[in-house]
């Protein structure tokens, strides 16, 4: 029943409600792709028991007539959302045996319309990185190679020149993109959704700040993280953030509003809206194949009717040295919790400062200590000022240019989702860590300023890897970038990997 | 601004992270290259803009002051790392 596992979450579920197949099988189907899939380490714990029950009891749901909008759909949860009674990591040997006793929100309403988890997903290490290397469990493998590039597999490993798949959902990207689950719950603090989607050829959206609950999700930098899917077409993405949504008393910072039922956005006219092309995006040296994808970006809006105006936002060179003051500062904070008292790892020390203080070495991975350290630097007496403080102004001026443009009338704005295509692992370990942070230079300004922004795949590169574009919107207006992401992909077809070459 | 291998030394004891002498040169480096690229923000003119506080207008709820949760000491429990008669362990504190 291979072929279960190519269909769109959609159609998965119109087969489900057309009786075509049974939920049993489609779990079945993917329990059986994730075990030939071991080699990407897209799964950081597979729940293949947990699956075929919750699967059985979405079929007895069905045959009554009854069933949620996700009833008997396998789904991959990134390993940062809490699952009771299943060991939530974050990726982090400090989290390495912890078993949460409750359940996050937004997995909770996936729960309860249905769906059926497969397993957790890998990450970088506490969300923090771009290409999922910072994990404690190792790199996820990107289910695309470079075309020539003899990369295989050799007794359940990867031999070659393997890609990185993004991150930091990283897991839930490859999983995605290599058909190990209908979709994916993944987060989003920097560009962790939407670089990860553009480098496999899947769709992410990163909405609005509050409109998921952050109730349960390990936290990194909390006025920045945001939880949404990985999807592999617009619809399904459409159809993942309706459930994951909603309002969550146990989140202060998530919005009462109303979750509009986001699908019937697909397929929307978007005749007369008006698109804005920041020009500071288009950076010195930006790579040309990436500026001709945003071309062609821009005439396929043009031809479904889009008014495309160019627009100015001042501020974006400042968004990424900002975000790296205001992230790590959030996180060091938010990190302050593993001290090996409560829960998680303990290394025995000669009293309490020293246990904590060796703790920490032992637990954290060399990614997270930098971050841990900067935020700690940063907001010490005598810095606090000339850093922190004036980074949130930064910020501050950084939300108001986009007040500007969205004030004047523009409906959404169209970037590039990254500034190049994926890249081998490895290749990008050696150079200082502000390398690898610039590949979330076209999408930290979204989280800056709490806007939804979605990236679509819209092409390959002369290597054959997917890229991306990315669609930023108005606050809570999730629904134009799902019908502006439809045209794009309309016009630019699917990128579905085709060759399971992992399976070995 | 950059940071000497004894501020790296006093910004991990902040952070309450062990680092052994030998791990101090290549973490300095590693944060003075954050740092450097962080310092662009200076050139930003930020006279009379407020810093930020919240992304997005909200209103902070509220909610009556009763307890809506407790009684769940195993729960809590479950994941120390040491723990007796619902206490969590940890070395002495106070001569």
């Amino acid at each position: 029943m291979s072929e279960l596992i190519t269909l769109t979450l959609a159609e998965a579920r119109d087969g489900l409600k057309a009786k075509k197949f049974s939920a049993r099988e489609l779990a079945q189907a993917h329990v059986d792709a994730v075990e030939k899939a071991r080699a990407l380490n897209a799964y950081v714990l597979e729940t293949p028991d947990h699956a075929l029950k919750q699967a059985s009891r979405s079929d007895e749901r069905l045959a009554r007539g009854e069933g949620g909008p996700l009833e008997g759909l396998p789904l991959g949860i990134k390993d940062l959302f809490a699952t009771e009674g299943v060991r939530t990591t974050a990726c982090s040997n400090i989290l390495r045996d912890f078993i949460p006793p409750y359940e996050s929100t937004v997995s909770s309403q996936l729960w309860r319309d249905g769906a059926v988890m497969l397993g957790k997903l890998n990450n970088d290490e506490f969300a923090m990185g771009s290409s999922n290397e910072t994990s404690a469990f190792g790199p996820v493998a990107s289910p695309w190679r470079r075309p020539g590039a003899n990369t295989y597999v050799e007794n359940g490993k990867i031999v070659g020149e393997p890609l990185v798949p993004g991150g930091s959902s990283g897991g839930s990207a490859a999983a995605v993109a290599a058909h190990l689950c209908l979709a994916a719950t993944a987060t989003d603090t920097g560009g962790s959704i939407r670089q990860p989607a553009a480098f496999t050829g899947t769709v992410g959206i990163k909405p609005t700040y509050g409109r998921c609950s952050r109730w349960g999700v390990v936290a990194f930098a909390s006025s920045l993280d945001q939880a949404g899917p990985i999807g592999k077409t617009v619809r399904d993405a459409a159809i993942m953030l309706r459930s994951m949504a909603g309002h969550d008393p146990k989140d202060t910072t998530s919005a009462d509003l109303p979750v509009p039922d986001y699908e019937a956005a697909v397929g929307r006219p978007v005749k007369g809206m008006r698109i804005g092309i920041p020009k500071e995006y288009r950076l010195d040296g930006l790579n040309p194949e990436i500026d001709a994808l945003w071309e062609k970006g821009v005439a396929w809006l043009k031809d479904a009717g889009a008014e495309i105006v160019e627009i100015s936002l001042p501020h974006t060179k400042y968004a990424l040295p900002a975000y790296y003051i205001v992230a790590p500062a959030e996180c060091s904070s938010n990190l302050a919790r593993y001290d090996g008292v409560r829960y998680g790892l303990r290394v025995p020390g000669k009293d309490i400062v020293d246990m904590y203080e060796k703790t920490r070495a032992a637990g954290f991975g060399r990614e997270v200590k930098r971050r841990v350290m900067i935020g700690a630097y940063v907001l010490s007496a005598g810095y606090y000022d000339a850093y922190y403080l004036r980074a949130q102004k930064v910020r501050t001026l950084i939300k108001r240019d986009f007040e500007t443009v969205f004030d004047q009338g523009v409906h959404a704005i169209l970037t590039p989702a990254t500034p190049s295509a994926s890249f081998g692992i490895g290749e990008k370990l050696k150079a200082d860590p502000v390398e690898m942070y610039l590949n979330d230079v076209f999408t930290v300004t979204v989280n800056m300023a709490g806007l939804p922004g979605v990236a679509v795949p819209a092409g390959l590169d002369a290597q054959g890897l997917p890229l991306g574009l990315q669609l930023i919107g108005r606050p809570f207006d999730e629904e134009t970038l799902f019908s502006l992401g439809a045209v794009i992909e309309r016009s630019a077809g699917r990128f579905p990997v085709a060759d399971r070459w992992w399976e070995g | 601004m950059s940071v000497d291998a004894a501020t790296v030394k006093r910004v991990a004891h902040l952070a309450r992270i062990a680092v052994s002498d030998e791990d101090v040169p290549k973490l300095q480096s590693e944060l003075n290259a954050i740092l450097a690229f962080v310092e662009q923000l200076s050139e930003v003119n930020v006279d009379g803009v407020e810093p930020m506080t919240s992304v997005l207008p909200m209103a902070m709820k509220k909610r009556q002051d009763v307890v809506t949760d407790g009684e769940i000491v195993e729960k809590i429990i479950a994941n120390a790392p040491a723990s007796q008669d619902n206490y969590f362990l940890v070395p002495k504190v106070i001569e």
